[in-house]
């Protein structure tokens, strides 16, 4: 189980205009793990995040080469219909972003347009169990219609997590969720990501090789443009064989 | 350099310096504005002082005795041998009715009868004409009637005409003022609020007493009715499409500056564009408010599509992000996400490009929405908007242009109604911004 591929990158090349972000790389992602993306700023960690859910195709001069399968099925083919593969691939935002909606709207949006329920108490029933799944519910329950802006920014991006997961998506791909937030909100998103792992296929990047430490099985080091080492995150961590990864680690480039 | 050491509350000759010119810039500031405050209580107080007076009018109370013998010689009540009696017909009742009411006062004049009746409004016979074929059960009867004064009367109560003025006029004697200030004191005749300006149309050179705007304020209000319902859809559309949807290119930058340029167009250049292509080439009714509606539409959208077109840029990039990542379509994004966001600033912008399009005159001028146009209220949508109407500016300026000054005060009473609408419009614009100012 554990090592059942759900994502495998081929010879995947990212160019903004003339200038490339991503060199090149060939990855295989696990399903029911925590996927690190590590790497100095500016390396293409997020360019090549966006490129699971094709987030990049809204930036008219991006250009995506190679390909990427999702369970053996190139997402980059003319006949795959990107906004389906993003209620399959979620994604969290580095900055929380909750729709200056409702709390129970913020969740029930994604169902709503891919017609995910039957009824009204059905509706209730997924806002409910999703909310518990990010552990917002306890603290949200009460007011699920007040704006989502309201909360405070680590409640704010539970409900924004819960807002991904609420689609049912297979895999969860989060950009620095934690950046933006303080330490003790970090230690909860932490903790949630850890038990998400448990349903979803979870790649995060982060700029904190603590954090990844912390939280993933697996880490993709990159650097300008190039995936440098990919491997378990304690071998990674412990035993870096590239050079470059070994300086990263150790504080002297990034 | 080594920093002058010492205590941090001592100035020093830099610290002089830069809190002089910080005063100097305040003075500066203080007095830009004092002058705009100035000038803005200059205005309206010119405005209102000028206007003001258009909202009373001078009214006098007769009793008329609607004689039989004058008005329906046959006795047998026939509203066409009625309607056969023409005003003149009429000019006799309110001549004897000078002559009683000179009589029962004991009042003291060198005037005849029928001198006096000439303090009158020329409109007077014609009401009393109406009035009777309206209702010929009155006929016989004696009527106390309420009717305009000529305007010369009108403006000798206001204080716009001296007796000093009138002493060559042909249209007011001193003998008549005479007889108004007796009247006055027996309240006779008096300054009443003038309902029929803002209810009434505009009337000939000869009986400025009697112009009204309201007529002109429902042809702008079909006019802007017009606009909205063209300009609204239409722009928001264009902008939707062209901030959202169009491909950066070179068309869509050719189309960019095209919009920025129509917007510092004059409106008079619609205007003719209007003239040339509404009414010269496709043969749309003249003086119809639809078709200024229409060259207005051309000159707001621009206003709207740049309006709206900075308020869906200024919606925050996370929530099209936000909306994208759970799989919702660029179309979903756009009408479930970006445009209610951006509303409020559209509304704004919307009201704003109606504001100036109701104070549009050039425009209108030519293709024929003048004043006089009208002399009655449109009693449908479909007569609103295409019998011939004109607007309230270009009311306004129709009045402005005639000689009598009786239609001068009519034009700054107009001015004050038109600001009244502007004011509520933009003030309206404001409170709408405030409201719904950046919930995200
Ligand atoms: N929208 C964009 N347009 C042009 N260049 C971009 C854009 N987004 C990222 N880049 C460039 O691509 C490279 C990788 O960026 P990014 O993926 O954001 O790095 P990271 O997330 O690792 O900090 C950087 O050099 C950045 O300047
Ligand atoms: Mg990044």
């Amino acid at each position: 189980m554990e090592d059942e591929v759900k994502i495998s990158a081929r010879g995947v090349q990212v160019y903004y205009e003339d200038k490339q972000a991503i060199k090149n790389v060939d990855v295989k992602i696990q399903d029911k793990t925590v996927t690190a993306f590590i790497g100095p700023s500016g390396c293409g960690k997020s360019t090549f995040l966006r490129c699971l859910n094709r987030m990049n195709d809204t930036i008219s001069i991006c250009r995506v080469e190679g390909e990427i399968l999702l369970e053996g099925q190139n997402i980059y083919h003319p006949d795959v219909d990107p906004v389906q593969l993003r209620a399959k691939v979620g994604m969290v935002f580095q900055k929380p972003n909750p729709f200056p909606k409702s709390i129970y709207e913020n969740v029930a949006y994604g169902p709503r347009i891919h017609g995910l329920f039957e009824s009204k108490s059905d509706l209730d029933e997924i806002v409910e169990m999703v909310l518990r799944r990010a552990a917002l519910w306890e603290e949200v329950k009460d007011r699920l219609s007040e704006p989502g802006t309201g909360l405070s920014g680590g409640q704010q991006q539970r409900l924004c997590i819960a807002r991904a997961i609420a689609t049912r998506p297979e895999v969860l791909l989060m950009d620095e969720p934690c950046s933006a937030l303080d330490p003790i909100a970090t230690a909860q998103i932490e903790e949630l990501i850890a038990d998400l792992k448990e349903n979803f296929c979870v790649v995060i990047v982060t700029h904190s090789m603590q954090q990844a430490a912390r939280v993933s099985n697996k880490t993709a080091f990159f650097h300008l443009g190039d995936l440098v080492e990919y491997g378990e995150t304690e071998e990674l961590f412990v035993r870096p064989t590239d050079p470059r990864t070994e300086s990263y680690i150790s504080g002297k480039i990034g | 350099m080594a920093h002058e050491t010492g205590s941090l509350s001592e100035a020093t000759a830099l610290s002089r310096k830069r809190r002089a010119a910080e005063k100097r810039y305040r003075l500066y500031g203080l007095v830009a504005i004092s002058i705009g405050l100035l000038m803005l209580v200059i205005l309206l107080t010119t405005i209102i002082t000028k206007g003001v007076t258009a909202f009373q009018q001078t009214y006098i109370t007769l009793d008329i005795e609607l004689l039989e013998s004058k008005l329906d010689k046959k006795g047998n009540r026939d509203i066409n041998d009625i309607k056969k009696v023409s005003t003149f017909g009429y000019a006799p009742l309110t001549k004897n009715s000078f002559e009683k009411l000179i009589s029962a006062n004991n009042l003291n004049t060198a005037l005849s009868p029928k001198k006096a009746s000439k303090i009158l409004s020329k409109s007077a016979a014609s009401e009393l004409r109406n009035f009777v074929i309206n209702d010929t059960s009155v006929i016989g009867r004696t009527i106390s009637f309420e009717f305009l004064t000529n305007s010369w009367i009108d403006g000798y109560l206001k204080g716009r005409i001296n007796r000093g003025d009138i002493q060559n006029s042909k249209n007011v004697s001193p003998e008549q003022l005479d007889l108004v200030d007796e009247l006055v004191k027996l309240g006779i005749v008096e300054k009443k609020f003038n309902l029929s300006f803002l209810l009434g149309s505009d009337a000939s050179d000869m009986r400025p007493e009697a112009a009204g705007f309201g007529v002109s304020m429902v042809g702008s209000f079909y006019m802007m009715l017009v606009v909205l319902l063209l300009s609204l859809p239409v722009g928001v559309a264009a902008s939707i499409y062209l901030e959202e949807f169009a491909p950066r290119n070179w068309i869509t930058d050719i189309i960019e500056v095209n919009i920025s340029n129509l917007a510092a167009v004059p409106s008079i250049v619609f205007g003719i564009l209007g003239l040339a292509v509404f009414i010269n080439f496709m043969h749309l009714p003249q003086s119809a408010p639809f078709v200024g509606g229409m060259v207005l539409t051309l000159m707001t959208l621009p206003t709207i599509i740049i309006s709206t077109r900075a308020s869906l840029k200024s919606v925050p990039p996370s929530i099209r992000d936000a909306a994208l990542g759970v799989g919702a379509s660029k179309m979903q994004t756009v009408f479930h996400h970006v445009l209610p966001l951006a509303a409020p600033g559209i509304l704004t912008g919307t009201i704003i490009g109606l504001a100036q399009a109701l104070g549009e005159t050039a425009p209108l001028l030519l293709i024929g929405m003048i004043g006089y146009i009208a002399s009655n209220m449109p009693s449908t949508l479909l007569e609103g908007l295409a019998s011939p109407n004109s607007a309230m500016p270009a009311q306004i300026y129709e009045w402005a242009k005639r000689s009598d000054p009786a239609f001068y005060e009519r034009a700054w009473g107009g001015i004050i109604i038109l600001l009244i609408f502007l004011v509520t419009m933009n003030t309206l614009a404001v409170i709408l911004r405030r409201r719904f100012e950046r919930r995200w």
